[in-house]
């Protein structure tokens, strides 16, 4: 016997119901889940500037870039920066930014992602890997901005789930729910915002996609 | 990691001592302990939320062998490789062989306690593989040549001067005062690590079994580029740890970082999949999962099991007077507090910690604030009495309790002894009622004085009361 036959001996079911155990599989159950207002777009707002992350609202798509530029500007923050592939379209040049749609690298300063999709619960942005949509847009830049759309805010993390096997079946390799800057309390337990990740998240929420 | 609980004793007398330390847990006990009360409200009906995380968690190990070969199918299919290591020693041959396998000079690594557990660095150093811990905590500890306290805050036992020392003179830079500026510093040395590991290491909050995927709970970032960049990824985790459904952990997952840091959620939420996808340009070309037993196996289906419902959040440590004035490093091994003074003896041999059981005033808060309902002062006492049956009880201890015993069982007796005892002791509590030493019973009397019995005993005050 090798390791694995040998740790599954000693782990044998006493009881097991392999029906039962199918059953919960396929049906998933969902746990007792906290009451969240209907305004889920107000709600998200909330809880994500209450986890520090600056959120502003857009007409629609193309007013983004705008909003974002002045954003930057504000806070002194470079003019330039890397965006997925999937928003390479967007008007980035007539709002005075220099935006490269690739991966991001060591030095790209800003980052702008979109969402698959945001939780309303505790204002968290969830983000799937993949060809148009690198991760790392999201995590080596100094500030990470995120363009949502409101009709893609849900409730809980379990309605997250859903959404996500209905669109995808499987989760793509790298899921990640965000919620604000990356921090640490790891000295003497005080919170300091921006650890290895970025020390800013902006949220734009855009209400329409045009 | 080498097992030093047995000097549990002695440790106790130098932490108490140590000022430095006992501000440091001052600290932790008013930003976590006060930091869950605030955040745990948000759950409406907590009881029942931790009744479903407990039930989840039973679930899971209740049929553990099904859950896991589920999870290995699932991992498997999506180019994940999932290793079964029975100890420690095998974790590190394994992780050691993957390096080797795909030729792996540097590897950079998030917080894993299980690989705490195996002493893995150690032992790939001697593989010849540079790691480095980039969780700042565990980054500092590294550079310290120490080990971790806490389970979630594993640096809790220094202060920011000592960091700014040890910044100054590994890093050679000007020296950093501010906690902002220590952790930039620590960023901007780390990155280039980040940027070239051939090898991530991490662990795994929770397998899922519906998907075949890790999932892992962080706040730094780290965790993310130690998944992400490099070529390899290796996640540790123990057996005990799947879960079935992604509805399960989002159940958890409402619990966990609350109970740990007082966080609604923690910064980052990442599960794991396989390898990377077809176009995807980064993620991992190879990831093995480690699945390490050591020990967990021989809790299933007996009276100790609950401890395999643990989530790791520390809450229990958080809350408990004994760890709240010694500290993590005391308990001599990775799992302090009170899970720890279960997990330690059970994992690593009862002979080997026969003072944590007792290490405990079994005053409840610990299972109060447990989010899987942990009943963590039962089993203390089921260990207790397993101590007994094994004889590792001290003869002093169990040679009074003989004499209390036959003392009970003969209740004449009985009063005569504890109305001479107490008359006696009021005695020598003299005018102020305090005894300063009690004889036999030093171990007790050095710290405190103990109050004297005012004289009478409780059945002659009962009887007095009763009839007048």
């Amino acid at each position: 016997m090798n390791a694995r036959e040998r740790i599954l001996a000693r782990i044998a079911s006493r009881k097991p119901d392999s029906d039962a155990l199918g059953h919960h599989l396929a049906t998933h159950p969902r746990g007792p889940q906290p009451p969240v207002p209907c305004d889920l777009k107000k709600h998200f707002a909330e809880r994500a500037r209450k986890l520090s992350s600056d959120v502003v609202e857009a007409d629609q798509l193309s007013h983004a870039p705008g909003l974002i530029a002045d954003y930057l500007q504000q806070k002194m923050l470079p003019m330039q920066g890397v965006c997925w592939p999937a928003l390479a379209d967007l008007p980035w040049l007539e709002a005075g930014l220099n935006i490269e749609a690739r991966p991001a690298r060591d030095r790209d300063l800003v980052g702008i992602t979109g969402a698959f999709c945001a939780i309303a619960e505790t204002g968290t942005l969830l983000l799937l890997g993949g060809e148009l949509t690198p991760a790392s847009t999201s995590l080596l830049p100094e500030t990470h901005v995120a363009i949502v759309h409101p009709h893609r805010i849900v409730a809980t993390m379990e309605d997250a789930w859903e959404l996500l096997r209905r669109e995808f079946g499987t989760p793509p390799r790298t899921v990640n729910f965000i919620s604000g800057p990356s921090r640490t309390a790891d000295i003497e337990q005080t919170v300091t915002l921006g650890a290895h990740g970025p020390y800013r998240v902006l949220v734009v929420l855009v209400q329409s996609a045009i | 990691m080498q097992n030093r609980s047995a000097d549990f004793k002695r440790q106790v007398t130098i932490k108490l001592a140590d000022t430095r330390l006992q501000q440091a847990l001052s600290r932790l006990q008013s930003r976590f302990v006060e930091g869950r009360t605030a955040v745990i409200s948000e759950i409406h009906d907590l009881q029942e939320t931790r009744d479903a995380a407990a039930m989840i968690r039973d679930r899971a190990l209740d049929n553990l062998d099904h859950w896991l070969l589920h999870f290995e199918a699932q991992a498997t299919r999506r180019g994940a490789v999932v290793h079964w290591a029975e100890t420690a020693e095998d974790v590190n041959r394994i992780v050691a062989g993957i390096a080797e396998l795909h030729g792996v000079k540097t590897a950079t690594k998030s917080k894993s306690m299980v690989s705490e557990e195996c002493g893995l660095n150690e032992a790939l150093e001697h593989a010849g593989v540079k790691v480095v811990e980039t969780d700042l905590g565990e980054y500092i500890l590294q550079q310290a040549h120490e080990a971790p306290s806490h389970i979630v805050a594993p640096v809790v036992h220094k202060n920011k001067e000592e960091i700014s020392d040890l910044f100054e003179k590994i890093h050679q830079l000007p020296r950093k005062t501010g906690i902002a500026e220590l952790c930039r510093e620590a960023r901007e040395i780390l990155r280039p690590a980040f940027l070239s590991a051939d090898m991530g290491i991490s662990g795994a909050n929770f397998l899922i079994a519906e998907t075949g995927s890790a999932l892992i709970v962080t706040n730094e970032g780290n965790g993310r580029l130690v998944t992400t960049l490099p070529r390899v990824h290796v996640a540790i985790t123990g057996i005990e740890k799947v879960v079935p459904t992604l509805e399960d952990v989002a159940t958890l997952l409402r619990l966990l970082p609350r109970s740990a840091t007082g966080q609604s959620i923690t910064n980052y939420v990442s599960l794991l999949t396989g390898t990377k996808g077809e176009g995807d340009p980064e993620g991992p070309e190879h990831f093995h999962i480690v699945l390490l037993d050591n020990g967990r196996s021989s809790l299933l289906g007996g009276p100790m099991q609950e401890m395999l419902r643990c989530i790791r959040c520390g809450a229990c440590m958080n809350h408990c007077p004994v760890y709240q004035n010694i500290g993590g490093h005391a308990y001599g091994w990775v799992y302090p507090g009170p899970m720890g003074s279960i997990l330690t003896p059970l994992l690593g041999g009862m002979e080997n910690a026969p003072d944590l059981p007792n290490a405990s005033t079994l005053c409840g808060a610990c299972s109060v604030v447990c989010p899987v309902k942990i009943p963590l002062p039962d089993l203390l006492r089921n260990l207790r009495e397993k101590q007994l049956v094994l004889g590792m009880k001290p003869r002093q201890e169990t040679a009074l309790l003989g004499i209390w015993a036959w003392l009970a069982l003969h209740p004449r007796l009985y009063a005569l002894a504890t109305g001479f005892i107490v008359r006696f002791m009021k005695l020598l509590g003299g005018r102020e009622g305090l005894l300063h030493k009690l004889p036999g019973a030093s171990g007790w009397s050095d710290g405190r004085d103990f109050p004297a019995p005012q004289g009478r005993t409780f059945r002659e005050l009962y009887r007095q009361r009763k009839h007048p």
